[in-house]
């Protein structure tokens, strides 16, 4: 058994409980402004589609930002993320009037003498938006 | 079409920049981590603002399209956590280069570094759909 910094055990094997994210159109905003990647398929619908594209798509950076978010609350802060991976595999569709729901969960699949590593999937309205999603994370032994 | 002198290319950042507790905070609750306070590290895709503008400058002039651009994958490690404070310069370099499918397929690798200490390496592959 591997002991966590807030107490938790692992497994391997093991599945971490779910979280869902809310994206929308204000969060794509936000996320353009924070990072700086104003591209404007990810905020203005006639560009997105003058592209090719079905809708405005969420950054790919702000979906695994998400899950960089989920990973962080698993290991106890930001601080023990040490590796962080994720190909972007289908678009996040945003359209104008409603939420979209991103759910993310993760399974502990090695662990090590001090990180575990996890595979993460991430799904929105039923389809995988991450392929070979990992992370590599630290923990304490007791 | 894609320049074949593409592959190798590299910058070594001259200019540095010092990470400000606010842009760390903003780009946590744009995130839904609101509460972040100077304590605690950035989130673990962080560095991306600051990569990924290095990586546009890198590429300008190869005749790609940035309106065109979808990101394909993503891989961070990051051998120290970024805080507010620290001094961050970025070395970035295009790995790969290839047409695959009517797209054009980069992979740039960016090195933020701190006290001439490597704190994240990150590497991005970009799809110009053609």
């Amino acid at each position: 058994m591997t002991t966590h910094p807030l107490g938790q055990d692992f497994a391997v094997g093991q599945e971490l409980p779910a979280r869902v994210f809310i994206i929308n159109r204000e969060c794509l905003t936000q996320y353009a402004n924070a990072s700086g990647d104003q591209n404007p398929i990810h905020q203005d619908e006639a560009f997105a589609k003058s592209v090719g594209l079905e809708n405005v798509i969420a950054h790919g950076m702000f979906t695994m930002g998400l899950v960089g978010h989920y990973v962080s609350q698993i290991a106890g802060g930001n601080s023990q993320v040490r590796e962080f991976s994720a190909r972007f595999i289908k678009p996040v569709i945003v359209p104008a009037e409603r939420d979209v729901e991103l759910k993310v969960h993760a399974t502990v699949v090695e662990i090590h003498s001090e990180t575990i590593r996890l595979e993460i999937t991430a799904t929105c309205e039923h389809t995988k938006v991450l392929g070979m999603a990992k992370a590599l994370i630290g923990v304490i032994h007791q | 079409m894609l320049n074949p002198d593409l592959v190798g290319r590299t910058i070594v950042g001259v200019s540095s920049t010092q990470i400000s507790e606010e842009a760390i905070a903003i780009f946590a609750s744009a995130l839904g981590h609101h509460g972040h306070t100077a304590a605690d590290a950035a989130p673990p895709t962080f560095g991306i603002t600051l990569t990924l503008s290095e990586s546009q400058t890198l590429l300008q002039g190869s005749g790609l399209d940035w309106n065109r651009v979808v990101h394909g994958d993503q891989r961070f490690e990051i051998f120290q956590p970024l805080y507010a404070g620290m001094i961050l310069s970025c070395n970035c370099t295009v790995e790969s280069a290839r047409a695959v499918a009517g797209n054009e397929i980069v992979t740039v690798r960016s090195d933020l570094i701190s006290e001439e200490q490597t704190v994240v390496s990150s590497w991005s592959t970009l799809v110009f759909r053609g």
